[in-house]
């Protein structure tokens, strides 16, 4: 069975949908998972924003190498977002600074926002959606 | 008010799916809709009825199943979670089904809310 059988075609409504990714890529699948569920709903033609904040924003890191866990690296997934028109790529400053990194340290375009910028872009969604 | 219910942890170990039938038990009480449940993660577990857990405690799969039977909630399974953690079609409880990502989505798409119980 393919993840798109069941797609709605054409119901029309838009909504603002935000993921928030709040768990370091490996240890746990949330990260994984997680970016399934954020490309089936741009496939829905949804407005998608993904916020990256706590353990989160090491999702986006340089450098990933899951050779020696013998696990699956989907980090290059991030890079292809903009194919499936996922542009909307926010981090939480303070989760940022508490692990000391910088937007260079990561493998995307990203804005970075300040607590107060991001509870005001949350407020604005119609589903939040937190992994 | 329409509902939709996103559980994405496994029974037993965590409180999510506990927490998330309480609350879809007490929306129902107050005339609210519940129109799905979604089941990802290690949420999938939630839909095996293979669990025979202890007389003296509460059957999770089987609260569930008797929702959706008195309630008509559809409970959905993601099927790339279920295929990852071996829940296939042999083992679902009554009343569940296997789909894809697509119902999550929807969801939020139709629904006035969207509820998620998990981490």
């Amino acid at each position: 069975m393919s993840e798109m059988d069941d797609m709605d075609e054409g119901s029309g409504i838009i909504k603002k949908f935000m993921f928030l990714n709040r768990k370091a890529p490996h240890g746990t699948v949330y990260a994984l998972e997680g970016l399934e569920v954020v490309l089936i709903t741009a496939a829905f033609d949804q407005d998608v924003s993904m916020v990256f904040t706590d353990d989160g924003v090491y999702q986006l890191i340089k450098g990933v190498d899951t050779k020696g866990i013998e696990v699956k690296d989907f980090s290059k997934t991030y890079r292809a977002l903009d194919g499936y028109d996922i542009e909307k790529l926010y981090v939480d400053q303070k989760s940022m600074d508490a692990r000391g990194l910088t937007e260079e340290d990561l493998i995307v375009d990203v804005t970075v926002l300040s607590v107060d910028e991001m509870a005001n872009l949350m407020a604005e969604q119609d589903v939040v959606i937190s992994f | 008010m329409q509902f939709g219910i996103l559980i994405n942890e496994g029974p037993y170990t965590h409180q999510a799916s506990d927490s998330a039938f309480l609350f879809a038990r007490a929306a129902i009480e107050k005339g609210h809709k519940v129109q799905r449940v979604f089941f990802y993660h290690d949420g999938v577990y939630n839909a095996t009825r293979l669990a025979t857990p202890p007389q003296d405690d509460r059957n999770v799969a089987a609260r569930w199943e008797k929702l959706a039977a008195d309630h008509g909630v559809d409970l959905v399974v993601c099927v790339a979670a279920a295929q990852r953690r071996g829940i296939t079609d042999g083992v679902l409880g009554d009343n569940f089904r296997i789909s894809g990502l697509g119902q999550l989505v929807e969801m939020g798409i139709q629904y006035d809310r969207l509820v998620t119980f998990g981490d």
